[in-house]
């Protein structure tokens, strides 16, 4: 077993993820290598791109069929959290179907502009040891145009003009619709959390 | 023309830290110089920054294609701000948007009152070259928004720099045809400034530069007024 990956699924921006580890002391490697990924003690999935791109170039990569069987923690981040359901709206895409459940695009309305940006606090948070001692008033930062409705993979919950799902966990699988690398301290303590699961 | 005797405000990671430390939720790093010079930001810095920043940050100067964007995404922004080479090539937008999605993709427009009505401008980094585009702001405003923008920062230069509150009229004008978060920047100088972009223009963030490094108004005093006055802030 060694330490914590981020799959690099072929886009571009994790160096602000992989800063934000190196903020709580881990290193981490960034990585497609599917040996390297299984022997993993944890592993990251970030979004890059849109969700039709992202699946194909996992797809490509033969990193999609192999997700689905990891047993240790595995986090997805942002358009990484959408990708575990089973379809996106974005692009019409088939995603990994590893979580029940479908994302759509979130609909513009009054003082609810889309894309979704900045910082929202979470609601209704459901004991979990990612979410351990982070209070109800955290704020986290979001960015994103499409969403998952709260259902029963939701641990906690973030309002925007409806209730949508911020954090999902479906058995080693976790997911977060904010951004915790650019999430100040509650983010840094969400991956501290992530890093002793 | 309030762009002209840009200030040095000194180092950008003493200000990056200086910003995160005192609660400001994004901070935006304009290299003003770099479109009017021809040069594309330097991303070295870039990298540096985003060590150290915990919060999102922009990137605006020079971004003229996609490699320059994805240079500077590549090493930690979270978006990239688009002014100049948007008003150059529109096509620019979409292809930004394509390639790294709408969150990604800011456009900066600096909108002056004119005769006709409100103008955009180019290469406002230096007085030299500044010019009007030919562009009506509220048709520009709209149109990026269809190239994929998603976000728009209005700029308003009539109040730029001298600190005597927003042009709310112009940023209402604007609020009313941008389906995307609009971020009002240009004159804030006090706190009832904020307060009044927020409440009266109902953008969806504040801007503001010089108030800050001139330590004439706290970022977590700011936000503290704010709240208390029911505008929603992170605190």
């Amino acid at each position: 077993m060694s330490g914590t990956i981020i799959i690099d699924s072929g886009g571009a921006n994790l160096a602000s993820l992989q800063f934000a580890f190196e903020r709580l002391g881990e290193s981490v490697r960034v990585s497609a290598d599917a040996g390297e990924i299984a022997s993993a003690e944890r592993i990251v999935l970030p979004g890059v791109g849109s969700a039709a791109d992202a699946m194909q170039r996992l797809q490509r990569s033969g990193l999609a069929a192999q997700l689905a069987t990891l047993t240790q923690p595995v986090l997805g981040i942002c358009l990484g959290m959408q990708l575990l359901f089973e379809h996106s709206a974005e692009g019409d895409a088939p995603c990994l179907g590893i979580i029940p459940g479908t994302v759509r695009r979130l609909e513009a309305r009054t003082a609810r502009p889309v894309p979704h940006m900045g910082w929202n606090r979470l609601g209704a948070l459901r004991p979990d040891p990612l979410l351990a001692g982070l209070a109800p008033e955290a704020y986290f930062y979001f960015v994103h145009s499409y969403a998952v409705a709260v259902g029963p993979p939701t641990l906690a919950s973030v309002e925007y003009g409806e209730s949508l799902s911020a954090v999902v966990r479906h058995n080693n699988f976790w997911g977060v619709q904010f951004h915790p690398e650019r999430s100040a301290s509650s983010g840094a303590r969400l991956l501290q959390n992530f890093l002793t699961l | 023309m309030r762009f002209r005797d840009h200030r040095v405000v000194g180092d950008i990671m003493t200000l990056a830290s200086r910003y995160r430390d005192e609660g400001a939720d994004e901070l935006v790093f304009y290299d003003i110089t770099a479109s009017p010079e021809g040069r594309s930001v330097d991303r070295e810095w870039v990298r540096r920054v985003a060590r150290v920043l915990d919060i999102p940050f922009c990137v605006a100067g020079g971004i003229r294609s996609v490699a320059d964007a994805e240079a500077v995404l590549n090493a930690g922004a979270e978006k990239v701000s688009i002014n100049s080479p948007a008003l150059a090539d529109p096509a620019l937008i979409d292809a930004l948007s394509r390639r790294f999605g709408a969150q990604c993709v800011v456009v900066g427009i600096d909108s002056q009152l004119t005769p006709e009505g409100y103008r955009a401008y180019q290469f406002t980094g230096d007085p030299q070259r500044t010019q009007h585009s030919g562009r009506d702001v509220l048709q520009w405003v709209q149109e990026v928004q269809a190239r994929g923008a998603g976000e728009i920062v209005l700029n308003c230069m009539g109040s730029d720099g001298v600190r005597r509150g927003y042009d709310i009229e112009q940023l209402r004008a604007v609020r009313e045809v941008c389906r995307v978060p609009l971020v009002a920047s240009g004159g804030a100088g006090a706190i009832e400034h904020f307060a009044a972009a927020f409440r009266d223009a109902c953008v969806d963030a504040a801007l503001a530069a010089s108030v800050f490094h001139s330590g004439v108004l706290g970022i977590a005093e700011l936000k503290r007024a704010l709240s208390a006055q029911g505008i929603e802030v992170r605190v």
